[in-house]
């Protein structure tokens, strides 16, 4: 018997119980019970009926690219945007530090809180949006009300909610930037213009890869703030994977809801595993 | 500061007050007017100010569910990060100090928790079969399971910074592995283990899916869920919505003013490369 090491392996054991038994063990069973007809009392094995239904159902199919849309609008819109907060806020302009709590606070408020903030901001005819738009002579839409707007809406007040995230991000990132690159760029003649693309975007690449993936898997998986401010509504129009996962759970068809979990998952890793390398493999590049 | 410096600053705090601080603004102003003029809620300043007023009758709402929900939510909050913070640090300390296969596969299986989304009918039906449904020991183990990945990462990033040496004193003297680890690691870890109570305590009082599903019930009722109830119930009491609001979003608020440095250290974590 080898001598015992003094950083045993059993130090694994409580956190792998909990782990293992109340995170991958349902994972595991999902890709089962996601083959049968389940509710509360019996499932029966179904074969791929509910991947069927999935994707021949219309409100479902619409779930399931919706929830594509969100993703990619609130990813671009929270990477744009938090880049340039963060440049914004660390070139020494006067109230920054206190500019830096107020992007970030939302970050920290309940989301439910948030969505039902806006709500009220929304309404088409007495909410203040509207009611500021009108002001200025623009009629303002139906933000929520709006079967074509209202997931886009739900998406602006994500990154509303979501950018102060992103934004500290970036300026971590930017923090690590030696100034000299920035001294030798500007001796050699390089304008503002270039500085920001020749040496500000390829150096801060790691946090853009933390930004880009971060924002997918959130985005992908959000469901309270759609429950907050639409339910999926109005109809379907804006109703994501996890807000169908969670109406076929109230709903009984456990084994629909089931099959829901399994396709975010597999979408997950289909979209995140394969950018996650790419993005760090520009890295090196840069 | 140069002139540009200034005028950038006053126009930046311009837009940032518009979009991030007028919202807050309108929870706070409408939180405090009378039913009748909250029915619409709009930036009018309230004609009577009855904050007070508001802030007792939310509390009163359906036989003091506010109350039992703060209850409710600092039990699973303080549970959890109990766990978490031992469990976490037991995990990210072997798996850092011993490189071997063994820990690269560990640590891969927990990395895949920051990304799957949980399985939550599967689970809803393990924890009726091992009776944890609807309990509150079953949902401070449910946010036990769902933050260890995240606090593993934290905690072996962080004991690589401490030397070996330490340990290694230790051992010769005699010490064995769990007094090494309590005795000599876990105070040293005080830092990350300030990030991990600090962001996990936000993460977890602030959740309201997790919750919905797993804690369903009256008894059961969470500081999260206590808006999602009285959103149907307080419609034509749109003042006490926003008043709950306020109410809970003072906790984060609090913890953003006095632990700034571990949430931002924390949630940066990953943005760069070390």
């Amino acid at each position: 018997m080898t001598q015992k090491s003094p950083y045993p392996y059993w130090f694994f054991l409580p956190a792998a119980v909990i782990f293992l038994g109340l995170f991958i063990v349902p994972t595991v069973a999902s890709f089962y019970f996601s083959l049968t007809y389940w509710d509360p009392f019996e499932a029966r094995f179904a074969g791929w009926d509910n991947y069927v239904q999935f994707f021949s159902e219309p409100f479902l199919i619409r779930g399931t690219l919706n929830t594509l849309f969100f993703a990619f609008v609130t990813s671009v819109l929270k990477t744009i945007l938090g880049l340039l907060l963060a440049v914004l806020l660390t070139s020494g302009i006067f109230g920054q530090s206190f500019l830096r709590s107020v992007v970030f606070f939302p970050v920290l408020v309940s989301t439910i809180g948030v969505g039902i903030l806006f709500q009220e901001l929304m309404h088409p005819t007495e909410g203040a949006i509207n009611v500021a738009l009108a002001a200025i002579g623009i009629d303002g839409p139906g933000w929520l009300t709006n079967p074509s707007l209202a997931l886009f809406s739900v998406a602006l007040v994500d990154v509303w909610r979501g950018v102060g995230l992103a934004t500290l991000i970036y300026i971590a990132g930017l923090s690590t930037i030696p100034n000299d690159y920035y001294e030798a760029a500007r001796i050699d003649g390089a304008t503002r213009w270039q500085l920001f693309w020749r040496v500000t975007v390829p150096l801060v690449w790691p946090a853009t890869t933390t930004v880009i993936i971060l924002s997918l898997i959130g985005g992908l998986r959000l469901f309270d703030l759609v429950w907050a401010m639409t339910r999926g509504g109005p109809g379907f129009s804006s109703d994501v994977l996890a807000s169908v996962i969670y109406k076929q759970y109230q709903a009984g068809f456990w084994g629909l809801s089931t099959a829901g979990n399994v396709i975010l998952f597999l979408l997950i890793a289909l979209i995140v595993a394969p950018l996650a390398w790419w993005l760090n493999s520009k890295e090196l590049d840069a | 500061m140069r002139r540009g410096q200034l005028f950038g600053g006053i126009a930046a705090l311009a837009i940032a007050t518009v979009v991030f601080i007028l919202p807050f603004l309108f929870v706070f102003l409408n939180a405090a007017k009378s039913p009748s003029e909250a029915s619409q809620p709009s930036f009018a300043w309230p004609s009577e100010w009855q904050f007070w007023q508001n802030l007792v009758d939310v509390v009163q709402v359906r036989d003091y569910a506010l109350l039992l929900a703060y209850f409710n939510s600092i039990v699973i909050t303080v549970g959890a990060i109990a766990l978490l913070v031992i469990f976490a640090a037991m995990v990210g300390y072997v798996l850092q100090r011993r490189p071997s296969r063994v820990s690269r596969v560990v640590g891969f299986v927990a990395l895949t928790g920051l990304m799957i989304p949980p399985a939550v009918v599967p689970t809803i039906w393990l924890l009726q079969e091992i009776g944890l449904f609807k309990t509150l020991h079953g949902m401070v183990l449910i946010q036990v399971a769902y933050g260890l990945s995240f606090c593993i990462l934290l905690f072996r990033a962080f004991v690589a910074s401490i030397p070996r040496d330490l340990d290694e004193a230790a051992i010769v003297d005699g010490a064995t592995p769990l007094q090494v680890f309590f005795r000599v690691i876990l105070p040293l870890l005080k830092p990350v283990t300030l990030t991990v109570i600090v962001v996990q305590s936000i993460t977890i009082f602030n959740d309201f899916t997790h919750p919905l599903y797993y804690l369903p019930g009256s008894e059961n009722i969470t500081v999260q869920l206590t808006l999602y109830n009285f959103q149907s119930q307080f419609t034509s009491q749109l003042n006490l919505l926003f008043m709950n609001i306020l109410l809970i979003t003072i906790p984060p608020l609090l913890v953003f003013i006095f632990f700034n440095r571990q949430i931002v250290s924390g949630m940066t974590s990953g943005a760069v490369k070390g």
